[in-house]
């Protein structure tokens, strides 16, 4: 039995065996398989060349096109040709890549909300530079006749361009407004159509001063912000959809001795299922035939198989992985362990959505202000000039302009593209958007052990103290197996370059090991016990020829960047806290390795949630790193949290941001980046606010020209880019 | 002053101009990536001779 399903492409016998046949099919489905992967190392003119050309050699390619801004791939290829086989390819080259959701409604519909926007942008643009033209004519000395028709033809192309590009606040502004909020989109629609409509009526009575270039400034601006926020959470939206759904839809049920397939919904408490090697427990149930080896790492933290023979217990998300299980059920759908598990996790996380962001607070206080402190230069004009409508409305948009939020709605979108730029270099994701606000309150970090600060894949360490010969033999054993000790035992004999010895009769004994006959000899690769070998303190397969007996010992490697990530978070006065579902010796083992001073061993996942509310409930803001189902509950708990790439989608989706990479080093420099750019955030209010506290009182007093109005606007604008662009 | 009868509708068919230039880049999907583009040309492939444009109809 073999459970890794991994179709190679020159094994595909539709692609070797009739190639015309695979053309047509192409021909008749053109969008039959788009692929989307994201490849978070590539970095350089040299990723692109070799990945496009390795992949266009691929049998049933079509085209490979890598973004090296989104850093990933989409291949178009023939419908046989699946994720795992370009996975596979890109690992020989060198990239680690995972599959994205290809869940081509919501991608589209990203990419068409962000090309709208940015053509609005680009409307806005050519149309305020060609008004701007034509108002520095006016602020030069155009006068009488030449004025109004300089202000016409800015009329002509003021009113279409707003109509067009303002559409996306006047929208938000009546959905808030029927909600009974006042958003910030209120005052700035308000300020927009009012300045349009006043400089119309002023064009037509041959006034003096006409704003349409302020309105569209206005508009571009504004919407630049707003395309900036939309570019920062639409990468990050459409990159965290991953694959590899956690839940089986499918089961297969025993009646009567067939084998049935059915949906999940189906299955009722004591029907009999049938799991085949590599595959998820669609339920919770008990065993009631069959022996096998389970994998519950994802649930339990545990890095280790557990056995797996009649009378277990076995919850749902599993992968059972030697031998066909019969499984009695006890709890199916919305009753399994796993949505209970849901369910919590939807309770933590309803909990953490009522965070403000600051741009929140800063609207919830500002909003109001703009409307009211042009209402009352309005009424107050009306008293002081004894009625003159045309006066009092003119200050009162001049108000209106100054006050609006420029600089205000570019604040926070700037400072926020600048950083999670900077963070996806370094290989981390930026999920939510106030994530980063988040973030640097953090004074507490919590990792998970297995699969976080440890790759959560064995790699066995002593190799050397084995003759070639035995090792060849191991080699071709585990090779038979689906067994994670097998596959890392395989890879790394491969790794060496070792070719496997000739083993027949090769078989699988399910929940002992594998075993086959080399040289006439009998040969077993598997437990201790079953081998006949003595068992090791240590984590250990057993390999035996004939009487002599070996043993392979195993590790979990350490992830990348794990020791620096620690030392770096202390230097910066964070606590560490380690909490994993591990056994304690391998708990304590990992914390006096990395240094970490607190820890906790075999903590079930409510264990977890509750000592990261015990430790929020004591004041402190708490970062959770994990990657497994049984951390899901523990992340929406935290205050902010992070999940490698490699975890399970339902921590990815429970998480903040995803670490793209292998290294989980970028952590420490995350922390750092939040906290500037909070500050940065900060810095841009105050600037905004004090040209809003110098120029309100020009306004006010009925000074301010449409000069004035276009210097402030663009200047504030400029000032806080700039400073988001400090961004360290 | 009768040369603004010519100078405005040219600044303003030229403004046209750029815009519908803006549109069509942004139909081509020219801003999808400018990271990578600005990389691939670096590279010496297509270098000679363009991208054979591919047929969606044998």
């Amino acid at each position: 039995m073999n459970a890794r399903v991994q179709p190679s492409v020159s094994a595909c016998p539709a692609c070797a065996a009739a190639p015309s046949a695979a053309d047509l099919a192409e021909r008749a489905a053109p969008a039959g398989a788009r692929l989307l992967l994201s490849v978070p190392a590539v970095h350089c003119a040299g990723c692109i060349s070799s990945i496009e050309r390795d992949l266009h050699r691929m049998e049933g390619v079509r085209s490979a096109r890598l973004n090296l801004t989104l850093k990933r791939l989409s291949v178009d290829a023939a419908p046989e040709i699946d994720a795992q086989a370009v996975i596979d390819r890109l690992d020989r080259l060198g990239y680690e890549a995972h599959e994205l959701d290809p869940g081509t409604l919501s991608m589209t519909e990203t990419d068409k909300q962000g090309r709208d926007l940015l053509m609005r942008l680009g409307v806005a643009g050519f149309a305020m530079m060609n008004i701007m033209l034509l108002s520095v004519a006016v602020w030069a000395g155009a006068s009488d006749a030449t004025r109004d028709m300089f202000h016409l033809i800015s009329a002509m192309i003021a009113i279409p361009t707003v109509a067009f590009s303002g559409q996306p606040f006047f929208r938000n502004a009546l959905a808030g407004l029927r909600a009974g909020r006042l958003g910030m989109d209120a005052p700035i629609s308000l300020a927009i159509v009012l300045t349009v409509v006043i400089s119309l009526f002023e064009t037509l009575h041959s006034g003096q001063h006409a704003y349409f270039e302020a309105s569209v400034m206005l508009t571009f601006f504004l919407l630049a912000g707003r395309y900036l926020d939309f570019r920062a959470r639409a990468v990050a939206r459409s990159a965290a959809q991953e694959l590899a759904a956690l839940e089986v839809p499918r089961a297969i049920r025993l009646e009567g001795g067939a084998e049935v397939p059915v949906s999940v919904a189906d299955l009722a408490q004591g029907d009999l299922v049938l799991v085949r090697p590599g595959g998820r427990m669609p339920v919770d149930g008990e065993i009631v035939a069959g022996r096998s080896e389970l994998d519950r790492a994802l649930l339990t933290g545990e890095t280790l198989p557990v056995v797996a023979a009649p009378g277990a217990q076995v919850s749902t998300g599993e992968v059972n992985l030697t031998g066909p299980l019969t499984v009695r059920v006890t709890a199916a759908g919305r009753d399994s362990s796993l949505h209970r598990m849901a369910d919590l996790v939807a309770a933590a996380e309803s909990a953490r959505n009522r965070y403000t962001t600051l741009a929140d607070r800063a609207a919830r206080a500002y909003a109001p202000t703009i409307p009211l402190l042009s209402l009352g230069a309005f009424v107050a004009w009306m008293w002081i000039s004894g009625g003159d409508l045309r006066l009092s409305v003119n200050i009162a948009v001049a108000t209106l302009i100054i006050t609006c939020p420029c600089a205000l709605g570019l604040a926070v979108p700037a400072v926020v593209t600048a950083a999670s730029g900077r963070l996806f270099r370094k290989g981390l994701l930026i999920k939510d958007g106030t994530a980063l606000e988040r973030l640097a309150e953090v004074d507490t970090v919590v990792f998970d052990k297995t699969g976080t600060l440890t790759m959560g894949m064995p790699v066995p360490d002593n190799l050397d103290d084995h003759p070639t010969r035995a090792l060849s033999v191991a080699l071709a054993l585990a090779e038979g197996s689906g067994h994670p000790l097998a596959r890392a035992l395989a890879k790394a004999l491969r790794d060496r370059g070792l070719d496997p010895a000739v083993v027949e009769e090769l078989r699988e004994a399910p929940g002992y090991g594998v075993q086959g006959i080399w040289q006439g000899e009998p040969v077993k690769l598997g437990r201790a016990g079953w081998v006949g070998a003595t068992h090791a303190a240590t984590t250990g397969a057993y390999l035996c020829i004939g009487d002599a007996t070996h043993s392979f010992t195993f590790t979990d490697a350490l992830r990348p960047g794990a020791e620096e990530v620690v030392q770096a978070l202390k230097a910066q006065g964070k606590d560490v806290w380690l909490i994993s579902g591990d056994v304690a010796p391998a708990v304590e083992a990992m914390a006096r390795r990395l240094g970490i001073p607190q820890w906790q061993a075999g903590a079930l996942p409510q264990e977890k949630a509750a000592r990261i509310a015990a430790l929020q409930e004591a004041g402190h803001k708490v970062l959770m790193v994990g990657d497994g189902l049984n951390d899901t509950v523990a992340l929406s708990a935290a205050h902010v949290s992070i999940s490698p790439a490699t975890a399970l989608d339902a921590a990815r989706a429970a998480s903040d941001m995803v670490l793209l990479g292998r290294d989980i080093g970028p952590i420490a420099d995350a922390l750092r980046t939040a906290r500037s750019s909070v500050r940065r955030i900060r810095e841009n209010f105050w600037q905004s606010g004090i040209y809003n506290a110098v120029f309100v009182p020009v306004a006010l007093l009925g000074y301010c020209t449409p000069l004035w109005a276009a210097v402030v606007m663009s200047l504030s604008s400029i000032t806080v880019s700039l400073n988001a662009l400090r961004l360290k | 002053m009768e040369v603004l009868a010519i100078l405005i509708p040219v600044s303003l068919f030229l403004g046209l101009l750029g815009l519908g230039a803006f549109y069509w880049t942004l139909k081509r999907g020219m801003y999808d990536d400018p990271e990578g583009d600005s990389r691939r040309i670096l590279n010496p492939e297509f270098d000679d001779a363009p991208k054979p444009v591919e047929k969606d109809k044998p």
